[in-house]
């Protein structure tokens, strides 16, 4: 049987080990040059958001945090909202293909690249006391995408997905500044009355850049009532 | 998106709410239903346009679907199905692929149940179970230019032969193969082709694999067509959308046209990957009209193309000669034992570095073509120690365009490179040679390819062609036999200058 690379889309030739055969671990569906490409986070990151320190300039950091982190903890509104972030991967040139791939161009199925380290990750920081809650898209945004990106890798986890969060449509994050994007108003509702009293939560959506989407969406769920909220993304850029 | 069928029509979802009907995925169809022409309809001339010749998806077509509808319905447009069922699996209408490997499933959000898409060609937008591909029913029509070409450039008697039957097959909307030593000027060879073409109203269209090579065709032919409008089609240019008479297109931009052309020029059909790809071969019979002429441009034909050359199968022509006159550099075999293990030592074999020390010392550049990237860094790291301004460079090093620029400037005097260079980079006065040739990535087209590139320009028409090998290959062999015979053809046809 002849093996392709599922993102390359070459030939290759699996690495099988006896981990392999004791375990009955999938063979992996990448080539080695792609899965070498996808780097995980490693070493030390910043203790709020989980950004790597390495290739960090050492001006962007103050202790255990990075300048944006203390940032967002100067200011009276936003102090505390996010407990925590965490990711999977570096966004390096590679990684931004991949993830233009995945969901720009709506390769769906390049999520399963994507099972094995995310669900490692995950209960490396998190276990499946929190309450697993998928970003949303608006319903023009998953009309055009197709599916929602942060509930499929939501769905990597194989733990029950509350879809608790509904989204307006607004013009794309990506235009804004940062000054723009947290004046904006909040950009979720809850899609229904739920109690979340003394909850704890873990967000999933595909990328951390500033981290604005995670804190609004934050922000609501606190004031429903949720004690901790802690987000885990694919990609920290 | 879905569709209903009533009275026989296909309507839209979002126009067919109040109906009560269960919406399906366009592909879920038996048939899809179309309408004649109806004459009387004021149709919108600024869709028709941007929809001639082409099969695009809805996200492609800035226009409302009220307005697509009622041109599907007056017979204007036809919907087809994105994916059709195979006994096999599945096939995508618009790449042709059929490899389940290639396709996949998600729960869609457009169609509200399992979708199965297309993941080939889905750097060009996502076609799945419920995408429907728009086409025009309108045929393309041409409009006649009489004297588009201004180009005074004569060509060698053997370009000319060559061009004269490129008139004729165009004319006569036939398959041509051109084939056209490296450096036989085969561009030049295209344009009566083209002219004639355009005399007759036709549309023609030239393909080629590869982005540098339409970025490099497209101002020659601007130049040679100074007043005709001319494209060039790749991903992220600036011409997408628009149409033309004379149309420069990658195999991917290809595939959004629609019986468009009547005349398809495939230049390099060789090159790699494609030429183990159907996707080109389906891309160009969606693109072309019927009737229609193609014509293949390649240097290097495979074994099958070559036998049905020799059986008549296949009409071809060849230009055995490069434009200079000169006869192409036949190419050196020598034995280098088992190089992986000096490489393994931090060492090459006796003869290849006695080699490489003869350039440096006589001051020639050269091309070290190497078979893979992981070799190809030790290799440098090695040849380093020799000359610190040696380089390497392969096909996805972010600085390749940068280390090509300084080989052609002289400032690097080796050059160590994986295959990417064996077509289209020409460089004056260089030597080239092979390390390990008897890799298997080394077949009998890239080993000409990889000869080629010596002997181009006419004040230094000649220059060493050597493969190091550790035991000849069947494709070194017809290599070398193939660039004989065509001097040989060259010689008897009177067509190499004579000392």
């Amino acid at each position: 049987m002849t093996y392709y690379c599922f993102i390359c889309h070459a030939p290759y030739s699996p690495v099988v080990s006896w981990q392999h055969v004791l375990t009955l671990k999938n063979l992996d569906i990448l080539c080695e040059k792609c899965r070498r490409a996808l780097l995980c986070i490693s070493g030390e990151t910043c203790e709020s958001c989980g950004r790597p320190f390495q290739h960090l300039d050492s001006s962007y950091r103050q202790g255990p945090l990075c300048t944006d982190c203390i940032r967002w903890q100067e200011d009276e509104d936003w102090k505390g909202v996010l407990t925590k972030n965490r990711s999977v991967y570096l966004y390096n040139d590679f990684m931004k293909e991949v993830v233009s791939l995945w969901k720009f161009r709506g390769d769906y199925a390049i999520v399963n690249v994507f099972q094995e380290d995310f669900s490692r990750e995950f209960f490396r920081h998190f276990d499946d006391t929190f309450l697993i809650v998928p970003i949303p898209l608006s319903a023009e945004r998953l009309y055009e995408r197709g599916f929602n990106q942060a509930k499929a890798l939501a769905e990597l986890l194989n733990l029950p997905i509350h879809d608790i969060l509904t989204r307006h449509h607004h013009e794309k994050q990506s235009k804004k500044s940062r000054r723009e994007r947290l004046q904006t108003e909040n950009l979720f509702q809850l899609a229904e009355q739920i109690c979340l009293t003394n909850r704890r939560i873990v967000l999933i959506d595909d990328i951390y850049t500033t981290g604005t989407t995670l804190r609004h969406a934050a922000k609501l769920l606190r004031e429903a009532g949720a004690k901790v909220i802690c987000s885990f993304t694919l990609v920290r850029s | 998106m879905r569709f209903i069928l009533e009275n026989n029509r296909l309507i839209p979802e979002p126009l067919a709410k109040e109906r009560g009907k269960e919406a399906i995925p366009i592909s879920c169809f038996e048939q899809l239903p179309s309408f004649p022409v109806h004459p009387h309809f004021s149709f919108s001339a600024e869709l028709l346009s941007f929809l001639e010749g082409k099969q695009l998806l809805l996200d492609e077509l800035p226009f409302p679907i009220e307005l697509l509808q009622a041109h599907y319905e007056q017979g204007y447009i036809r919907y087809e199905k994105g994916i059709t069922k195979t006994t096999k699996g599945c096939r995508c209408q618009r790449c042709g692929n059929e490899e389940t490997h290639l396709f996949a499933s998600f729960f869609c959000a457009r169609c509200q149940q399992p979708c199965t898409y297309c993941r080939k060609c889905v750097m060009m937008g996502r076609v799945s179970t419920c995408t429907p591909l728009i086409v025009s029913c309108m045929p393309v029509r041409g409009q006649m230019y009489d004297d588009a070409l201004h180009w005074h450039d004569t060509l060698s008697s053997a370009q000319r032969s060559a061009a004269e039957t490129v008139v004729h097959a165009i004319e006569h909307n036939e398959q041509l193969l051109v084939w056209a030593v490296c450096g036989a000027g085969k561009t030049e060879v295209l344009f009566p082709g083209i002219n004639r073409a355009l005399q007759l109203g036709k549309r023609v269209c030239i393909a080629t694999p590869r982005t540098d090579v339409v970025l490099e065709l497209a101002p020659r032919l601007k130049q040679a067509f100074p007043y005709l409008p001319v494209i060039a089609l790749y991903g992220g240019s600036e011409d997408r959308g628009k149409t033309a008479p004379l149309v420069i297109s990658t195999t991917h931009q290809l595939l959004r046209f629609y019986k468009a052309f009547d005349v398809m020029i495939i230049d390099e059909v060789d090159a790699f990957p494609y030429s183990v790809e159907p996707m080109l071969q389906y891309a160009v019979e969606k693109a072309k009209k019927e009737p229609s002429s193609v014509v293949y441009l390649t240097a290097t034909p495979n074994r099958k193309w070559q036998q049905e050359i020799k059986e008549g199968k296949r009409t071809a022509v060849t230009i055995p000669a490069r434009y200079h006159g000169f006869p192409l550099p036949v190419p050196a075999f020598e034995w280098c034992g088992n190089w992986r293990k000096a490489v393994k030592k931090q060492s090459l074999p006796r003869n290849v570095l006695a080699w490489i020390h003869d350039r440096l010392a006589g001051q020639r550049q050269a091309f070290l073509f190497v078979p893979h990237i992981e070799l190809l860094e030790k290799i440098v790291a090695i040849l380093k120690k020799l000359d610190a301004k040696i380089a390497g460079v392969h096909a996805e090093d972010p600085e390749r365009k940068e280390k090509v620029a300084a080989f052609r400037k002289g400032e690097l005097p080796l050059l160590v490179t994986t295959t990417i260079l064996e077509r289209g980079v020409t460089v004056p006065n260089i030597d080239v040679a092979v390390l390990g040739a008897e890799d298997c990535i080394f077949t009998e087209g890239a080993l000409v390819q990889i000869a080629g590139r010596v002997g181009r320009s006419a004040q230094y028409p000649s220059g060493d062609v050597r493969f190091f090998h550790y035991g000849k290959t069947k494709e070194m062999i017809a290599a070398k036999k193939h660039i004989e015979r065509m001097n040989k053809e060259a010689a008897k046809r009177g067509l190499l200058k004579t000392k």
